[in-house]
């Protein structure tokens, strides 16, 4: 079917998503690998030159870098797992039958639409604040002292935050997979007798894996870039205790104006990603060429 | 006629053509009340200069300096004028990247400005942004709650006061925290305070030759003081509260004492937002006797980057905002006490002011007490009472920032945030070059 | 007796879901609560009675225009998802129709454009942003959201497309349809509802994109996240007026998303359905 003639047309249809991700991929990538080894604060604009590795190794001995890498992977990790577990439990939930199917189904996917800023200002002042949020009045309703999430579980809080707004996307990738389920291999492995533990284990879980490894290859995405939230919440802190690589280069990129260590980070971080991106395909692609 | 005039009148059309052609100037400024305000009022200018259009970008102060920062160094020229604040100027004026203000206009009695303000904003004796808005920082009390503690509060009291007053004030089952104080990591929230808490202590940044001083028993000695007082006496959470959480809680009673910006005085005598408006009492920032008080100094001024094409509209406007002019416009259609303070000298000299604004000579006092030269009892290489006013000063500021607020939380020992700090500062001094 | 046992399992079921999904939504119904709320009680303890204000928009509105944020947010999310189609559909098509073994490393590779960390090339791309004159347009914030989304695009127009069965295509070709009679009359209505949803979903990350929104712009094509952004702290109590500033500035996107559901479930399979 794939004659020379149908070959260059696709070619041809691929050619202008393939060259402006190139070009889109390539410039700023050499713009970035060119400022990593200049000596370039934008404030100071006098004392730029060749800097050599040293905006490498200066971003490297950061003494929040090894933590930033492990609080990035607790993130990462933290929110996939809540959101692949939740999904799934909530998807095979609202497939059931129910009253208000409809109504539940946008109550649950609503979360995807609110701007990373939105949420964060609204966890953060409204639900998780230790005078005034819903959870600080739960708390003293019940005669507990109210937790101080952002000083006490700074991480936790973020991973909570960052999963309320991506559970939706897992749950919806995961419902439709679930729907498309053959009813009737259910139903005859409910006929065999089967319980609802084995059918889970032996027949829809098989039936999810691809759809989970979506969500994780997605998701990861994403959630290796995660700063916004911890900006408004906690600046990264207590300590380093929340702050991830997207945040470290953040604050080297923004508030130190350290164009060359920013770009060094950047670059750090990209290879960063590929590694990871490498393990997870190594773990988890096999599953998308089905 | 001869040439000359031929001349001369072209210029002079050319002017006419170029006054007929609308201009508009783009103006970034910060979300807080005063420039708001200022944005509602705009209407008495452009009457006056029907050439001129405003337009108008308000952010949040972190995304606002971003912004600009950003903006004004890569020569993007996207404003013409920018709201930035003291830390800025110095920095940015010595790059050249604003324009002096020499032509604010005749009746604009620069000398007017307030010593310590117009300091900040000079170099080499030229004013390179125009204060809308100063403010220093001061003891808010509780009146009813000290005379409660059997205590009365001096015009300029200790530390030893203070702390001592806190824990007497404090009684965690009525909710009552003896003293609310930032403890939020950042440059401009908990290091600001504590920078200018450690003035006090006679602790400072940098010897003179740039090198950290964190290893210094003076810093050792601030940093204890706050974590044991803030534990003794402090509100739950107090590692995440900035300006504005601890101004709800005072608003909301919840404070014995609030050590803080002088502008919080105009929220927490408002009756209409705070229930504790007729309670309120003031002195000066503490000191420990060494000499130095720490209150700090901060103005918001508007500046004029040098990219901009339309320099005279933009320094019109300029001068406008921060004209004796514009007070008199905020209080006839306002009110006195809505008045932006702490720029002008007269301000506090006029009746109606300090009438509607019974924390005006506390502010002033305080202003004038500060000394961005000279902030600490020790010689300093640097400019800048709460802050220091080098490039590097954000990031490294933010970071020593969290190692605080950590130390704050009880995640980390006081020995081992300073350890850390003097640490991060050394790399940061000697990656910037100034410490060989 | 199986009746009555479904029914019970139905109302627990409900039950269950019902409180998973007001846990979830709360924190939104509690934001659009509090907006109506005064700014006292805001502040006053948890309380789901507001006394109904509306001064917190009227104050919102007169703080900062709420329309022009609004216009930009619609124009760029709809033209860059628009633009973005364009380019990804005959992508897309050609990877799902006429596979090689490279089709599954060149969408690896297109992913993985999107692990740069935004703010580190921020100072680079607003360089070529100056240089190119397109700081604060529209055009140069298309092209970026265009940019930053291509790679999921195509990456779901694809996993849809290739669940279209290929011999509908020869079964056409067989009837002698022309490429693009077929492209017409066969394969198009049996793209739709795979690429409704994926716009669906573009638009929603270009509404919510708040990175470059707020760092390319000014005034002129500033869309509602910069809007936001002259909220989030204020000086004095904010509560109230952050609520419904919030609320103003996701509702556009939360009614479109509420009635847009049931196509934006139809496709947004990723391929995960086999």
């Amino acid at each position: 079917m794939a004659t020379a003639q149908t070959r260059g047309l696709s070619r041809l249809m691929m050619a202008p998503s393939v060259g402006l991700l190139l070009i889109w991929m390539i410039v700023p990538l050499a713009m970035t690998l060119w400022f990593s080894f200049q000596n370039y604060n934008l404030l100071n604009p006098a004392n730029v030159g060749f800097a050599g590795l040293f905006n490498y190794r200066f971003f490297y001995t950061d003494p929040a870098f090894f933590q930033s890498l492990w609080n990035t992977l607790a993130l990462v990790g933290g929110v996939l797992l809540i959101t692949v577990l939740g999904g799934i439990a909530i998807a095979l939930l609202i497939d059931q039958e129910i009253f208000g199917q409809g109504i539940v189904r946008i109550m649950i996917i609503s979360p995807f639409f609110v701007m990373p800023p939105v949420a964060a200002l609204v966890w953060k002042n409204m639900i998780m604040h230790p005078s005034y949020g819903v959870l600080a009045d739960m708390a003293r309703g019940l005669g507990l002292q109210p937790v101080d999430w952002f000083a006490q579980y700074p991480l936790l809080a973020i991973i909570i935050i960052v999963a309320w707004q991506w559970l939706p996307f897992a749950t919806l990738i995961l419902l439709t997979a679930l729907q498309s389920l053959d009813g009737e291999q259910k139903e005859a492995a409910e006929m065999d007798g089967a319980g609802f533990v084995s059918r889970f284990v032996y027949l829809t879980l098989p039936h999810l894996a691809r759809a989970i490894t979506v969500v994780i290859l997605i998701q990861t995405i994403f959630l290796l870039g995660v700063y916004a939230e911890i900006l408004v919440t906690t600046n990264g802190g207590p300590g380093y205790a929340s702050t991830n690589l997207a945040f470290l280069i953040y604050r080297t990129a923004l508030l130190g104006y350290d164009v060359g260590g920013a770009s060094a980070g950047g670059i750090i971080a990209v290879i960063l990603a590929n590694i990871v991106a490498f393990f997870l395909m190594r773990a988890v692609g096999k599953n998308l060429d089905r | 006629m001869n040439l000359k005039a031929i001349l001369l009148g072209a210029c002079s059309a050319a002017v006419l053509a170029g006054m007929a052609h609308a201009e508009t100037l783009t103006i970034a400024t910060v979300n807080n009340g005063d420039m708001v305000r200022m944005q509602k009022l705009t209407d008495d200018f452009t009457k006056a200069n029907p050439d001129i259009q405003l337009q108008w970008v308000t952010l949040e102060e972190n995304v606002l300096r971003e912004r600009v920062t950003t903006d004004v160094a890569t020569k993007g020229g996207q404003y013409d004028i920018m709201t930035i604040g003291t830390y800025e100027v110095p920095i940015w004026a010595k790059q050249g990247w604003l324009l002096p203000l020499d032509n604010l206009g005749a009746d604009y009695d620069v000398d007017d400005l307030l010593p310590a303000i117009r300091s900040g904003l000079t170099m080499d004796g030229k004013l390179y942004a125009a204060p809308f808005y100063g403010e220093s920082s001061m003891v808010m009390y509780r009146k009813d709650l000290m005379e409660k503690a059997g205590l009365k509060m001096p015009d300029a009291p200790t530390w030893d006061f203070i702390a001592d007053a806190a824990r007497k004030m404090t009684d965690r089952s009525a909710g009552i925290n003896g003293i609310c104080l930032r403890g939020k990591a950042g440059w401009g929230e908990n290091i600001a305070f504590l920078t200018a808490t450690s003035n006090a202590f006679g602790a400072r940044w940098f010897d003179e030759n740039w090198k950290p001083q964190f290893d210094q028993p003076e810093w050792k000695k601030t940093l204890d003081f706050y974590v044991q007082l803030m534990k003794d006496a402090g509100p739950p959470g107090a590692s995440s509260n900035g300006f504005n959480e601890n101004l709800a809680l005072f608003q909301q009673g919840k404070c014995g004492m609030w050590i803080d910006a002088t502008v919080a005085a105009s929220f927490v005598t408002d009756p209409k937002s705070s229930t504790v408006a007729d309670k309120v009492g003031f002195a000066l920032a503490p000191d420990t006797g060494l000499g130095k008080r720490g209150n700090w100094l901060w103005a918001w001024n508007l500046a004029i980057p040098a990219g901009t094409q339309k320099a005279a509209a933009a320094e019109k406007f300029v001068s406008w905002a921060t004209s004796k002019h514009y007070l008199d416009l905020v209080a006839e259609k306002e009110g006195w006490a809505n008045v932006p303070p702490g720029t002008r000298t007269s301000l506090y000299k006029n009746e109606n002011y300090l009438k509607a604004a019974p924390f005006a000579k506390m502010t002033l006092d305080s202003i004038n007490a500060a000394d961005p030269k000279n902030p600490s009892v020790k010689p300093v290489p640097y400019v800048g009472v709460q802050f220091v006013a080098i490039p590097e000063f954000q990031g490294l500021g933010t970071t020593v920032g969290q190692l605080f607020s950590a130390a704050l939380a009880g995640q980390m020992s006081v020995d081992d945030a300073l350890a850390q700090a003097q640490g991060v500062a050394s790399r940061e001094m000697q990656r910037g070059g100034y410490m060989k | 007796m199986a009746r009555a046992v479904s029914t019970r399992r139905k109302v627990v079921f409900t039950i269950l879901a019902w409180s998973v999904a007001l846990l979830l939504f709360f924190p939104i119904l509690y934001t659009v609560i509090t907006s109506v709320k005064t700014e006292g009680e805001a502040i006053s303890g948890f309380s789901l009675i507001p006394s109904f204000t509306f001064e917190n928009y009227v104050e919102v509105q007169t703080q900062r225009d709420y329309w022009r944020p609004f216009t930009n947010s619609v124009v760029l999310s709809l033209l860059s998802t628009f633009v973005a189609l364009v380019i990804a559909v005959p992508a897309a098509w050609a990877m799902a129709f006429s596979p090689t073994p490279r089709t599954k490393d060149i969408l690896m590779w297109m992913l993985s454009t999107k692990m740069m960390p935004a703010v580190a090339v921020l100072v680079p791309i607003y360089l070529l942003f100056r240089d190119w004159g397109l700081l604060d347009t529209r055009t140069g914030l298309t092209f970026m959201l265009t940019m930053i989304n291509l790679p999921i695009v195509v990456w779901m127009l694809y996993t849809y497309f290739r669940e279209i069965p290929g011999e509908i295509l020869e079964a056409a070709r067989m009837d002698g349809a022309t490429l693009w009679g077929e492209i017409a009359y066969v394969l198009t209505p049996m793209a739709i509802p795979g690429i409704a949803s994926t716009m669906l979903l573009n638009i929603i990350l270009a509404w919510n994109e708040s990175f470059w929104t707020i760092r390319l712009t000014t005034t002129n094509s500033a869309p509602l996240t910069a809007f936001i952004a002259s909220f989030s702290s204020p000086q004095g109590l904010f509560w109230a007026k952050l609520s419904a500033a919030s609320t103003l500035a996701i509702a556009p996107i939360l009614i479109m998303g509420w009635f847009s559901q049931k196509q934006l479930v139809r496709g947004l399979t990723f391929g995960a359905v086999k």
